[in-house]
């Protein structure tokens, strides 16, 4: 006979149960909402939050780093840019491609970058990255250069995407898509694959995994992933600038998944919605966003490593004993 | 020819600059194992701060020695705030604390002083030195002079000084060091403060020829890297040969291909290098214990 | 039968020969074990069999197939596992966990199922479990199941790290040192283990310095030293063998010292 507690035990260990909290939030929110500036921090929080998650499964699972993260959100933003405006193709459609592009991509150059190893893929990473944004920049024909081009609303047959309140809606529901994808990538044979080769790589491939395989797989996917964020901050901003896949931005995007908790699908959204909201929050000190960004980092690093969630939950935990 | 000439020249510039920012990282990487980002700020600061301590109204010559100085504590302070409280961190975590900390001093450099380019005057003149057709500017040769001079006092204290001995014991075994009585912490740090140093020496030198502002300490850095790949991580020739090699690469790059693609040489040298050649010209390889 | 075989294996890094020359043949079922001095080239040939390192000259031959070139991860599917002499555990994992993947080569969902959780990843999940539950049981680690493997005691972990390659259903499986760092209690428990691993048809092939325990449950020993081969034969003769003798232990009062280490 199932007690009550033990319903809610089973409950609680099921995969997508830290969504429930998340749900409950998320409906709520809208209703303490003052005005339409709010929406639209929101809605940068799901985009960012949704990046920062691809990037979680690479890093904080896989165990991998990339430095140049932001350059698969480029891809994502100019391909909806240039889509309709100069091949002629529909925005929607765009969106899909540019995420194609990006796996292809993320394909190709991971085979040999995930050869590398700490230091190493790091700064190769963060290399490519930054080639991504040269070119962006140089190639001003097709991007608009270093004063980057206008993106043309998201429409679907006859309704344009317009409203803040909608985009809130729609970024919300992709993030909650997103954090179900990653949970169950988690939970899966592939998943405890990913979560092995972090501790022992010689561990995981004796015991029958193809290492290589895997690390590209959860590559191409937290590229997928930064490129549909892309994609829609350039369609939610109707701009963009080469900057949304520059060094800056990719170190933002690890700053976000550290500082929420490598490792911890809400963490992404906890990271996100800090390094989103504080430089909205403190207008006045905008001077000092990079050295306050910086020294967040540095202070994240040095003394709060595992991040806010799984440092927050190891803390309760260990409250109730 | 004349072309041929000019680009080598302005190449082994830019390649003098890189390869003092690459010793700078060797230093370090050697003593430490950490892979330092903020060394390009540290070549930044000594450019900035003469320039602005000079619109302070202080000589030139003072304010240079003031801002070596001054970038000289700034290493010292990030090694003792930065790297020395993160014990037994990973790799990944250190080369993301040393980024935090460039992105750090790129905004309060932002904020100190401003966002636009400044130039310092130069050593003797501005008026170019004319061989072979091509030209060259007296403070390119003062550059490569004192990469040059920089270098071989570097070699000369690790190799012939009890301190340099010590910093190279660190560098092969630091628990062993520590256990034959070497002040590990002290070492360090006077490593991250020599780099600074060589950085700050650096950004004097280079500013008349290449101006300077808030931010170019990133590109810098990232070059720096690409040369210590080239020339192998951990080997103080392979810092020099590598930062002259791309200063070269870069030149003769945006001479004869592209000019607006120079800053990817050195991406695709580093790509290059870590899929063909990891250990680079003169690394040494690493044999792991399994 | 024979299910593992070393042919001539030589190998060299930079300029010392870590093995030269070293044949050996495992049986199914039995217990072959390797010993010798440190720097025998005893972890160096384990890194041979288990493909992580490629020999200069040599083969290795698994259920008669040339399997010389093979990576760690393709020699798995073909039912080789080994365990690691410096523990090569997942920390992050629960010991149930790390168990799990030990299942891993006989998992079937593909990337794609994975991602929208198909049915079959549940059901999966649900077999994949319970094969890693009965893993640990037969190491005695099952009430540990739930535990973080990074909190677990050192002898535990040498357990896990059997129970892990056992999830495998593995036809060979290397033991690198698995009593190194044990108590005497702990490592009858593994001398116990490994005769029933042996008894359940797996050929166990075995690094290991505890003499007792090496004596008490091989059916045959090969002796390495500066990387050749000294000696090969049961307990009895290598016992008594005195080139093995002067290997370990040199010549003043070798006889002496014979009796007193091997009992």
């Amino acid at each position: 006979m199932l007690t009550r507690t033990d319903r809610f035990r089973r409950l609680q260990r099921h995969r997508l149960f830290p969504l429930i909290p998340l749900v409950a939030v998320i409906v709520v929110l809208p209703l303490l909402f003052p005005s339409a500036y709010y929406f639209r921090v929101a809605a940068l929080v799901f985009i960012f939050a949704i990046a920062a998650l691809g990037l979680n499964l690479l890093m904080g699972f896989a165990g991998q780093v990339s430095l140049g993260h932001a350059g698969f959100m480029g891809v994502g933003a100019y391909a909806v840019a240039i889509g309709p405006s100069q091949l002629n193709i529909a925005p929607l459609f765009s969106f899909v491609l540019g995420a194609a592009f990006s796996a292809l991509l993320a394909f190709a150059v991971g085979r040999p970058i995930l050869r590398l190893r700490g230091h190493y893929l790091a700064v190769a990473t963060l290399g490519f990255g930054v080639l991504l944004t040269i070119v962006f920049t140089n190639e001003a024909k097709w991007t608009g250069g270093p004063d980057g081009m206008a993106v043309q609303q998201l429409a679907v047959v006859n309704w344009t995407l317009r409203r803040v309140s909608t985009w809130y809606w729609v970024l919300a529901a992709s993030f909650l898509v997103s954090a179900v994808i990653a949970l169950n990538l988690i939970d899966s044979p592939t998943g405890r694959a990913l979560r092995a080769i972090h501790d022992s790589e010689r561990a995981a491939r004796v015991l029958g995994v193809d290492v290589a395989q895997k690390k590209l797989a959860v590559f191409v996917i937290s590229a997928v992933y930064a490129s549909v964020a892309g994609s829609f901050f350039a369609l939610i901003n109707g701009y963009i600038t080469p900057d949304v896949s520059g060094f800056l931005r990719s170190i933002e995007l690890v700053a976000m998944v550290v500082l929420g908790g490598m490792g911890s699908v809400v963490g992404s959204l906890i990271g996100s919605a800090v390094l989103v909201i504080l430089p909205q929050a403190l207008t006045i000190f905008h001077d000092y966003e990079h050295a306050i960004l910086g020294l967040t980092l540095m202070a994240v690093m040095i003394f709060l490593r595992r991040g806010i969630v799984p440092s927050l939950s190891a803390a309760l935990s260990g409250s109730h004993k | 020819m004349a072309a041929f000439l000019q680009f080598t020249f302005s190449g082994l510039t830019v390649g003098a600059v890189y390869a003092l920012v690459a010793v700078g990282f060797t230093l370090i990487y050697n003593a430490s194992d950490v892979v330092n980002f903020a060394q390009g700020e540290f070549v930044m600061l000594g450019g900035m701060v003469t320039i602005f301590l000079g619109y302070a109204g202080i000589p030139v010559p003072l304010a240079a020695v003031f801002a070596v100085f001054i970038t000289t504590m700034v290493g010292l302070a990030l090694y003792r705030f930065g790297i020395a409280p993160a014990r037994d961190a990973s790799a990944v975590t250190l080369i993301i604390i040393t980024i935090g900390a460039s992105i750090f001093l790129r905004g309060i450099a932002e904020i100190i002083f401003d966002k636009r380019f400044h130039s310092l005057p130069a050593l003797f003149g501005s008026d170019p030195i004319r061989i072979g057709g091509a030209s060259i500017l007296p403070q390119t040769v003062i550059v490569l002079a004192s990469a040059l001079l920089i270098v071989c006092l570097l070699w000369a204290f690790i190799g012939r000084t009890l301190y340099g001995k010590a910093v190279v014991a660190t560098s092969s075994n630091r628990m062993a060091a520590t256990l034959v009585g070497i002040n590990t912490r002290t070492i360090v740090g006077a490593c991250f403060a020599i780099s600074a140093a060589i950085g700050a020496i650096a950004g004097v030198l280079v500013t008349p020829i290449t101006l300077t502002s808030y931010n170019v300490g990133t590109l810098l850095a990232l070059k720096g890297f690409a040369a210590i790949m080239l020339g192998g991580i951990g080997s103080a020739m392979g810092a020099v040969v590598g930062g002259v090699l791309l200063g070269l690469f870069e030149a003769f790059a945006a001479g004869y291909l592209s000019a607006s693609y120079k800053d990817a040489v050195a991406f695709v040298v580093i790509l290059a290098v870590l899929f063909a050649m990891p250990q680079g010209l003169f690394g040494k390889r690493m044999v792991e214990r399994v | 039968m024979t299910t593992l075989a070393a042919e001539n294996i030589s190998i060299a890094f930079g300029g010392v020969r870590a093995l030269d020359g070293v044949s050996f043949e495992a049986a199914r079922g039995k217990v072959f074990s390797i010993i010798g001095p440190n720097g025998a080239g005893k972890t160096t040939l384990f890194n041979v069999i288990s493909g992580l390192s490629m020999p200069d000259d040599g083969r290795v031959w698994l259920g008669g197939e040339d399997v010389t070139v093979f990576a760690p991860e393709r020699l798995a599917r073909r039912g080789l596992s080994r365990t690691f002499q410096n523990l090569q555990i997942f920390s992050h994992l629960t010991a149930l966990e790390n168990a799990m993947v030990g299942r891993h080569r006989h998992e079937s969902t593909g990337l794609a199922a994975d991602l929208l959780h198909l049915p079959k990843v549940s059901r999966q999940n649900r077999m994949t479990r319970e094969a890693a539950l009965n893993a640990l049981g037969r190491v005695g680690l099952g009430a540990m199941a739930p535990q973080p493997a990074g909190s677990l005691a050192y002898g535990d972990l040498k357990r896990l790290e059997i129970a892990r390659a056992l999830a495998t259903e593995p036809t060979v499986l290397l033991l690198d040192e698995p009593a190194a760092g044990c108590n005497p209690t702990e490592t009858k428990n593994i001398e116990a283990m490994i005769r029933e691993i042996a008894r359940d048809g797996i050929t166990v092939v075995l690094v290991e310095h505890d003499m007792r325990l090496v004596m008490n449950v091989s059916d045959r020993i090969h002796v390495l030293a500066n990387g050749h081969t000294l000696a090969e034969g049961n307990a009895a003769e290598i016992r008594t063998n005195p080139a093995v003798i002067e290997a370990y232990l040199g010549t003043r009062n070798a006889a002496a010292e014979a009796a007193r280490a091997f009992g």
